[in-house]
């Protein structure tokens, strides 16, 4: 597999500029005749669709739900980061920079960090010009809030509503789009294969899911903007659709999958609560800011929390991390939980939560104060646990949430497959082993907006694309595969359904691929997704026909996928003997606990290639290259 | 809990649909609506019967896919709430829940609970947008919103397309979400310049989607689970009353 990163040469700060006006365009008159096909339709897919919609190319956009707004970025709560210095905090695009490499703990490509915070400013411009009702201070001005892992306010928010907002903004966008004729939307469709013709990604395989029907589209260029693959955890706080099919199959179809391993576990959801639980529920990162995180000082206080008295509490994030207290970043958050849990320490019926306090905060600004800002929040809270947060501490636990691998991508986010693009949180590409909150809104739209155009242009006019049959043999295979899976599983008629086993496989991805991980407990659950895999091929049922909507179906193929991907996120989790932002190895860490890297042997990322059925993948490196960063332990002391 | 349901299925939009009797024991108070509906469904699948179709996906209540009508009120009737939201602590045992989808001309059904609200896109590729470049933005701060403004335009702007308004119309009008789309966009300075043309434009997607007329009874914003007041209409009509003299 050739990992060429395609990084252009220069000053880090110069490159994207020089770039820019170096790479190759597309004159306006010749765009209409260039299809690009673009899958999913969150934030990154959707600002795609609008901007190369805009520039005058023919688009389709491709999404399983009924209407494309419904993408999971719309859950989205807390924020979207711009280096703007607003607040005259001392933010500049260097330190935004610098932020994301180190919070990312040193295992993200400069190059890309780097145009990410440069084109953070120009993202926050866009959305205001779009309509976006960012929350602003009495004298119009827009307004920011601090997040975890940094030490200035730079990020934008609307209420705990963010990600709604700017999905608003991009999808109006693109229904702009569809309105001018330039892109065409299909809704409830699923994609099912990449079709590679010539080793050249020239279109995809999707269902209808309506009809059943198996339908080809192709183009000059394909976009990925699937999301990520949380799901594999079962309990996660996805949507319940959300899943790994799409860049599985590019997978499969020769696609790079680079740090599957990197997963985030959030540090506050609102706890388990019952055995039928069907998701979590993120609370924001941004309750964090007024919110006091503790636990009693003892095991086993069952005392109710307004019976503990201050000098019982242990504020453990303020004791432990000083400098940072309540707002460190994510992955240490969480691992901080799990510990003082693992003590014992834990409160609640289940023991496996901690407190979020707001009444300090309460008592100093006021409820009126809490209630402008995360009341939304509140109300969610309160409905789901029957608890009033303004009264009693909340409950919170650490859940999977977002995940930093993905397709490996270059610097103009192409896979090593050609005319394969992938954005957003399905590419791999800027945040290391650890994203920061607020930064995945301002990577979808980067990628969407503000590096897309430019790279598909530069791809489109300078290669040459063949013109291309839907009745090609490659086409016509690639269709049959999508079929014989559809039809091998309607054949199940076992006794299992699918959400038994998908909720076996996360219990153990959960156990072993989860906060903490060790070879023992990797190896073993390696074994486990195995067997789970023929049990759910021999003992499962999918009732229903494909001839119309059958979500049991869909979710079958979906299992599937993600019974293969569990297997090589534990491999990628055994290889990498190192702990780095959420991959923690329990062999490889500090006295203190803390995570240890090892730069000598794991400052790289490893890129998984498929060798076929029943063969073990091979694991490659992209060597990372620090220019400008000094790399340094993560001290939020 | 024990619960008597009868559910609305229907194998497809061609044929039709009859309700059907389910008898569903431990049902806890902890489970959401769609948590009930997940543990009958793996029940029927276990059967060998298929399940019960209903749409959903982020379970938070944002993403707008879910709503179904439970016991004549969309989305079950709770102040503020989507279906996905609303918790099983609200029913008793032995009770009787009857569960249908939305209904209205321009929602067809297209399995079982679920039905095709890709008309209210149509609404909003009629204009519910700003028209502004990528690239071309001046500094966001160069527009001076008024807090108030801003969460007013906000208010509006959290309507997240479920559709229960026109369910719970007796004209299947979709007047409370158009006002929702035209007015976040209309109050806004950005969102001024192109008002007339949005707002004429939006209105007759509308209409010819075949969404009925607004009677003023306020039944939309009584079942909105995201709160939209009823107020955006009054202001959206106000707006077309001026686009159409101009």
């Amino acid at each position: 597999m050739k990992l060429d990163a395609q990084v252009p040469g220069g000053q880090l700060s110069e490159k994207w500029k020089k770039h820019k006006s170096a790479m190759k365009l597309v004159n306006p008159a010749n765009r209409r005749k260039h299809t690009v096909l673009i899958v999913g339709t969150g934030l990154a897919g959707a600002s795609a669709a609008a901007a190369l919609g805009e520039a005058g190319y023919k688009v389709k956009a491709f999404f399983y739900h009924e209407s494309p707004r419904r993408a999971h970025s719309i859950a989205a709560q807390g924020g979207i980061n711009a280096a703007k210095n607003y607040q005259n905090d001392g933010d500049s695009v260097d330190r935004l920079f610098y932020d994301t490499i180190k919070g990312g703990d040193f295992r993200a490509r400069e190059a890309n960090v780097y145009r990410l915070a440069e084109v953070s400013a120009n993202i926050i411009d866009h959305c205001v010009a779009l309509g976006v009702p960012f929350a602003r201070e009495y004298g119009g001005q827009l307004s920011n809030r601090s997040f975890g892992g940094t030490q200035v306010s730079r990020t934008f928010y609307a209420r705990g509503q963010t990600g709604q907002q700017l999905l608003l903004g991009a999808y109006s966008a693109m229904m702009r789009q569809v309105d001018e004729g330039n892109v065409e939307i299909y809704s409830r469709r699923e994609m099912l294969e990449i079709v590679v013709v010539n080793g050249v990604c020239r279109g995809v395989i999707i269902r209808n899911l309506l009809t059943g029907e198996i339908e080809s589209h192709s183009g000059d260029a394909v976009i990925l903007a699937t999301g990520g693959y949380s799901n594999v955890y079962y309990l996660s706080t996805n949507a319940k659709y959300s899943n790994v099919t799409a860049t599985w199959r590019a997978y499969k179809k020769g696609a790079g999958f680079a740090n599957p391993c990197f997963t985030q576990i959030h540090p506050t959801c609102i706890p388990v609560a019952g055995e039928y639980q069907s998701k979590l529920t993120l609370m924001s990162e941004s309750l964090r800011n007024d919110g006091r995180v503790w636990v009693p000082k003892k095991a086993g206080d069952n005392r109710a929390a307004s019976q503990i008295p201050d000098a019982d509490r242990d504020y453990y994030l303020e004791r432990r991390y000083p400098g940072f207290g309540n707002l460190v970043p994510r992955d240490v958050a969480s691992r901080a939980a799990k510990s003082v849990c693992d003590e014992g320490r834990g409160v609640g019926a289940s023991k496996q939560a901690v407190f979020l306090d707001f009444s300090d905060a309460i008592k100093r600004l006021g409820q009126p104060a809490i209630e402008s800002k995360y009341g939304n929040l509140f109300e969610i809270y309160q409905q789901i646990t029957d608890e009033n947060p303004y009264e009693v501490p909340m409950r919170m636990y650490p859940a999977p949430h977002y995940t930093m691998g993905g397709l490996w991508v270059d610097y103009h986010l192409m896979s090593n497959i050609p005319g394969l693009f992938v954005a957003g949180e399905a590419n791999f590409s800027d945040h290391g082993a650890n994203r920061l909150g607020a930064s995945a809104l301002m990577q979808g739209l980067a990628d969407g907006y503000f590096v897309l155009p430019y790279t598909i242009a530069n791809y489109i006019g300078g290669t040459k694309i063949e013109a291309v049959s839907i009745d090609s043999s490659d086409f016509k295979a690639a269709r049959a595969e999508a079929q014989g899976r559809i039809d091998k599983l309607l054949g199940m008629r076992g006794k299992k359904t699918v959400t038994e086993i998908h909720r076996r496989l996360g219990r153990v991805m959960w156990d072993a691929v989860g906060m903490s991980r060790s070879r023992p407990g990797l190896e073993k659950a390696i074994k486990d997704i195995r067997s789970l895999r023929e049990e759910f091929w021999t003992d499962v049922s999918v009732p229903g026909d494909k001839n119309n909507l059958n979500p049991e179906l869909e979710m079958a193929g979906r299992v599937a996928d993600f019974l293969e991907f569990g297997e090589v996120m534990a491999m990628d989790a055994l290889a990498r003997e190192e702990s780095c932002g959420g991959h923690f190895r329990e062999e490889h860490q500090t006295p203190e606990n803390e995570a240890k890297r090892d730069d000598e042997k794991f400052a790289h990322v490893a890129v998984w290639e498929y060798q076929g059925e029943q063969k073990a993948p091979v694991r490659h490196q992209e060597p990372l290259k620090f220019e400008v960063v000094h790399l340094a332990a993560r001290n939020y002391k | 809990m024990k619960l008597n349901l009868k559910i609305w299925r229907q194998k497809d939009a061609k044929t039709p649909g009859k309700f059907v009797d389910y008898a569903l024991d431990h049902v806890s108070p902890e489970m959401s609506f769609l948590e009930m509906l997940d543990v009958l469904n793996e029940e029927l699948v276990k059967k060998g019967e298929e399940p019960v179709a209903f749409d959903h996906d982020c379970r938070e209540g944002i993403c707008g896919s879910c709503g179904v009508v439970i016991n004549g009120k969309a989305h079950g009737g709770q102040v503020n709430t989507t279906t996905c939201q609303l918790y099983m602590r609200h029913y008793n045992d032995g009770d009787t829940v009857l569960i249908e989808p939305f209904r209205a001309r321009a929602f067809p059904v297209v399995k079982d609970l679920c039905v095709d609200r890709q008309s209210l896109d149509r609404v909003v590729k009629a204009g519910g947008y700003i028209s502004a470049h990528v690239g071309s933005a001046v500094d966001g701060n160069t527009i001076p919103i008024g807090k108030e403004l801003a969460e007013k335009a906000f208010d509006a702007g959290t309507c997240i397309q479920c559709g229960a308004c026109v369910a719970a119309c007796k004209n299947a009008s979709a007047m409370l979400f158009t006002s929702a789309q035209t007015q976040r966009l209309n109050l806004l300075p950005q969102g001024k310049v192109e008002l007339s043309r949005r707002v004429t434009r939006m209105i007759a997607a509308m209409d010819e989607e075949k969404f009925g007329a607004c009677t003023n009874e306020a039944e939309c914003s009584a079942v909105c689970p995201k709160g939209i007041s009823f107020k955006n209409i009054t202001e959206m009509n106000h707006n077309y009353l001026k686009s159409s003299l101009e």
